[in-house]
Formats: C-alpha cells, sequence, structure tokens
C-alpha cells in the first residue's frame, strides 16, 4: 500500500520477473545481447539514483525480489510473467522453478503465471495440462518473438495457438499477457503489428487480453483495437517509466490509453527488474497531464487507484481490504471477509 | 564538395520507414570512410533486437544510394552489433537481395511494409497541420474544407508535401488536406475520429523516435539531446 496526501492506494505489480542472466546461464551471444538491451532499457529510463549495477541487473534472487517489491516498493501483490527463451539460456531467463517456491511461500503476495509456446504441438498442450494443475494457473505470458528451432517467432491466430488457446480456456487460464516482441516471419510485414491479438480477442470473448506495452511500438493499433475489442487491457511495463524522462510523451500515452479504452483496462507494471516499482508508484501518484495538454483530461485519484491496483485485482481476484477499494456500486474486486 | 560529404548527403536521403526521420539525424550512421572511389560504411541500431527487415532496409537503401553516385566504386555497408549482423552483411555483401539474405523467412518483398510506414508518415504529417489550426480556433467539423492552398508555406506544411508526394498524393492547391491514404477525403461525421486515430499515430510514431534515440545514446554512450 501507498499513502500520499490522506489518500491509500492498493498496488499490484501487474508484471515482474525472476530471471537469472549471468553469463554461465547465456547459452550464446544472444543471451549477452538480450539482458544487455535490457539494461540500456533499464538505464536510460530510470532517474540515476535508481540505476543497479550490471552484475546484479544479471540476476536477483528471491530476497532482493521480495525486498524490492514488498520491502520498499508498495507492492501489496505481484504478478509473474515469465519470458522462456529456451534458445538464448540454459535453463531458460524466467527463472520458473525458484519464482514458484517463492509463490508458493507467499501465496497472498506473489501469483505464477506461466508461458506456453504452441511449436510445441502436442508435447507442449500436455505439458500446459500439467502446468495448469501444477501452478493452478489463472493467467499465462505469451512472448511472440520467441525462437524456435528455425523460427523465430510466432503469431496469436496460427492454428495451433488456437488449440492452445482453447484448451487454456478449458482449463480456467483466463489471462492472457502478451508481450508483442518483433515477430520475424515472415519478415515482410511489420512485426509488431497487433492485428493477430484483434482476431483472438473476438473469437475468445470469456478471456481477458492484456497488451504489455499497452501495444507500443504501435500504439495506434492497439488503440483501435482495444476500442472493438472490450476483452483487451494495456499493461503499463516500458511505457510508464518515460514519466521519468519524457513525461511529456507519458502523459500523451496516458491520455490516448484512457480516451480509446476507459480507466478500468489499463494496468500498472514495474516490469521488474527492468525498473523497481517504488519510484514509480510514487512519481506516477504525483504526475499530472500538463496544464497546455488541453486535449487531455486531468487525471483523478480514482484512476491512478484503478491503474496502480484496482483494476488486476479484480481482474486476478485478489481481496482488497475494504478502505482501498473505491466507492461505488459496481464490485471493483472481492473485498476480504 | 568533396565525395565524403557527397557521401553523407547521399545517406540523408535514407529514412527510418518506422520513425521517418533519415538515418543520418539519428546518428544510425557510426561511421563512413572514403579512399578514392571505395565506401565503408557502418550503421548501428539502439538494441541488438531491433526488428531486423527495418534493419535491412536501411542498410540496403544504403547501399543503393551510395552506389548510385557517379564515383563510387566498391561500397561496402555493413551493420555493427545486430543479432542478424552476420546474416544482413552477408547478404549485402554478396548483393543478395532480401530473398537471397533471409531465404525462408521471406516472401515477397518488403514494398507491402514500407508502404504502410508511409502511410502512417503521412498520417501524422496531416495531424501535426490540423491540430495545429485546431489549437487556433478552427472547428474539428470544418477540417474537411481545409485545402492545401490554406496552409502557410512552412517545414510542417513542406514535410506534409513530401509525405503525400510519397503515397503517390497529387499536392496542388484547391486538394484537400484531410484525406486517407488514397486522397479521399472523410464523410464530415467522421472527422473528429479520424483526427484522434491521426494522433494516435503521430503520438506512435515521435514516442518511438524519442526512445530509439534514448536507447542509441545510452547504447554508445552518445549525448541523448531531448527534443
Amino acid at each position: 500500500m501507498y499513502s500520499k496526501d490522506g489518500e491509500n492506494y492498493f498496488i499490484v505489480d501487474a508484471h515482474v520477473a525472476l530471471w537469472d542472466a549471468r553469463p554461465e546461464n547465456q547459452r550464446n551471444i544472444h543471451g549477452k545481447q538480450f539482458i544487455d538491451c535490457f539494461y540500456d532499457y533499464h538505464r536510460n529510463l530510470s532517474p540515476e539514483s535508481e540505476v543497479w549495477p550490471y552484475q546484479e541487473y544479471l540476476y536477483q534472487g528471491g530476497d532482493r525480489l521480495m525486498h524490492d517489491l514488498f520491502e520498499v516498493g508498495y507492492v501489496d501483490h505481484a504478478i509473474f510473467q515469465p519470458a522462456y527463451l529456451g534458445e538464448f539460456y540454459n535453463n531458460g531467463f524466467g527463472q520458473t522453478e525458484e519464482a514458484f517456491r517463492l509463490t508458493e511461500a507467499n501465496p497472498d503476495k506473489l501469483t505464477y503465471n506461466h508461458f506456453w509456446d504452441p511449436r510445441f504441438g502436442e508435447t507442449g498442450l500436455k505439458q500446459l495440462r500439467e502446468d495448469a494443475k501444477r501452478f493452478n494457473l489463472k493467467g499465462c505470458k505469451l512472448y511472440t518473438a520467441e525462437w524456435h528451432g528455425e523460427s523465430r517467432g510466432w503469431k496469436l491466430d496460427d492454428p495451433w495457438s488456437y488449440r492452445y488457446l482453447e484448451t487454456a480456456q478449458e482449463l480456467g487460464i483466463k489471462n492472457i499477457h502478451i508481450h508483442k516482441g518483433p515477430t520475424i516471419r515472415p519478415l515482410d510485414r511489420d512485426a509488431f503489428d497487433v492485428a493477430d491479438v484483434d482476431k483472438v480477442a473476438s473469437d475468445f470473448t470469456e478471456m481477458n487480453f492484456v497488451v504489455e506495452h499497452c501495444g507500443l511500438p504501435r500504439l495506434e493499433d492497439f488503440c483501435w483495437i482495444a476500442t472493438q475489442e472490450p476483452n483487451v487491457h494495456a499493461g503499463l511495463a516500458v511505457a510508464i517509466p518515460f514519466m521519468h524522462t519524457r513525461p511529456k510523451y507519458f502523459a500523451q500515452i496516458i491520455g490516448e490509453l484512457l480516451y480509446w479504452l476507459d480507466e478500468d483496462r489499463i494496468q500498472f507494471s514495474s516490469d521488474y527488474a527492468l525498473w523497481t516499482p517504488r519510484w514509480l508508484v510514487e512519481m506516477f501518484v504525483d504526475f499530472q497531464i500538463p496544464e497546455d495538454m488541453t486535449e487531455y483530461a486531468p487525471l483523478t485519484t480514482a484512476q491512478k487507484k484503478k491503474i496502480l491496483g484496482l483494476n488486476a485485482a479484480a481482474m486476478y481476484d485478489i481481496p482488497v481490504p475494504a478502505e482501498l477499494q473505491l466507492p461505488r456500486e459496481e464490485p471493483q474486486a472481492v473485498a476480504v471477509a | 564538395m568533396g565525395r565524403q560529404e557527397d557521401a553523407w548527403r547521399a545517406l540523408d536521403a535514407v529514412v527510418d520507414p518506422e520513425l521517418d526521420e533519415p538515418i543520418t539525424d539519428l546518428n544510425f550512421v557510426r561511421s563512413l570512410d572514403v579512399t578514392g572511389a571505395d565506401v565503408v560504411v557502418h550503421l548501428r541500431l539502439p538494441t541488438s533486437f531491433c526488428a531486423p527487415n527495418f534493419a535491412y532496409l536501411m542498410a540496403s537503401d544504403a547501399k543503393d544510394v551510395l552506389t548510385a553516385l557517379p564515383w563510387t566504386r566498391r561500397v561496402v555497408v555493413e551493420l555493427d552489433d545486430h543479432h542478424d549482423s552476420d546474416l544482413i552483411n552477408t547478404g549485402l555483401a554478396a548483393d543478395a537481395g532480401y530473398r537471397g539474405t533471409f531465404t525462408h523467412e521471406a516472401e515477397q518483398d518488403l514494398e507491402e511494409l514500407r508502404t504502410t510506414f508511409r502511410r502512417k508518415a503521412h498520417t501524422a504529417a496531416m495531424e501535426r497541420v490540423l491540430t495545429r489550426m485546431v489549437r487556433g480556433g478552427h472547428a474539428v467539423e470544418d477540417l474537411g474544407r481545409v485545402t492545401i492552398g490554406d496552409l502557410p508555406l512552412d517545414d510542417a506544411t513542406r514535410a506534409l508535401l513530401r509525405r503525400r508526394a510519397a503515397i503517390g498524393l497529387r499536392t496542388g492547391d484547391d486538394l484537400p488536406v484531410f484525406v486517407d491514404h488514397s486522397g479521399s477525403p472523410y464523410p464530415e461525421v467522421e472527422l473528429p475520429l479520424q483526427l484522434r486515430l491521426a494522433r494516435s499515430t503521430r503520438i506512435s510514431i515521435e514516442g518511438n523516435a524519442h526512445f530509439c534515440r534514448g536507447l542509441l545514446a545510452t547504447r554508445y554512450d552518445l549525448e541523448d539531446k531531448v527534443s
């Protein structure tokens, strides 16, 4: 919980990772390129006081994660959204066992989402059924730019992807987080195109599709799709640190999202350990649309409360203490009995 | 103009399609060396994982404009520090073309990709001049009547005219400004929505440019000019 000026905010960090990018886990040059790219994101968008040394950035471990999120980061609940990246890292990038053990030890604080890759065919479907049971999955993270043998990416509307989504729906996995990385095949078209999200969102109306990075770098295509599909949501990972470096740009992003999506379909996330939640939460609560940007209405406290936690809590049935909910008729989230 | 300068000016014509800015402004040209009639250019991008289709487009365009100079003999363009550097550099050296470079990952060509982003660039340039009119008190509902001749002759208008030409639209004074990529005006009732859509396109392109410039500066320890 974060408190400021007499207001209390319930915080859900909807996208965190426990990764291992140390040299001994790097399978090839791409493992190094990948974490270096993340580190440049981190260095470029963080305030100077929040920049970590490179060595610490390679691997955090569970204790550090618990400290950064829950002891100093104001977070009430966080959701793991792991990326596998098996072609780049020997034991994968996201550390499944370690993250799941941490979740089992802290069930009130953590939710573990897993991943799937439709290119594993029948074997992967069987694995998905086992994973759903073992991890008690409510959601999954899909990274469409994952490399796999000769293939360097897939689309949500591929035939095998439909089979996985059908199976997930049957297993009660409702929340699909999509990270649109540069999907390669075919190279002829825009690799960041989000049109496949549109198709699956209209074919799986009982599921929620949270597009991470709010569709950046194709904000315009994403906003248009989200206007058509009520089950498409925006994750603020990567977008939110622009508050610090490019506040006017961030004002436009949040202004556009509120215009096209409404305030119930936007979720806060630090993308830990890309960034840490403490400064992001503090800065977002203080953030306001600049006065000269008259095309956008000012952000309200209620909107900030929803974005910082109540929206994701509702999606994941995370209990929110009664005094932290918004006073309104429609149920925001399940109250603590 | 010396050959070095001549080569740099030629590279000004190579645009990052996604950001709608020349690679020379974006600092993507890491080095340019002229020895006699030989030119060696090294390009760099903000991350190792920038989309390889855009990377290839810029690198092959760079090779094309330099090869087209009357005095050049041997032109080498290499992309540094990218996950597909080897693939792209081998393809460029062999003049293998897009399909020859990417083999099974390529289907036809990158023209559709280029067209998509030229259209977006036109939409963004159009939004800039129209939003300026709205800020100056012009009603959105009347924007359909604005013609090219109504626009002040300044950088924003010149930019719009270049973007129109790039997608094959004429630029006569009597033509409407607020049009789709085929040059057709929108029904009046759609104008507010179309302006909002165009705005999100403009914000997206500008935002990507901010991000890419910042990341490049961080990656190569350069001065980041906050625009």
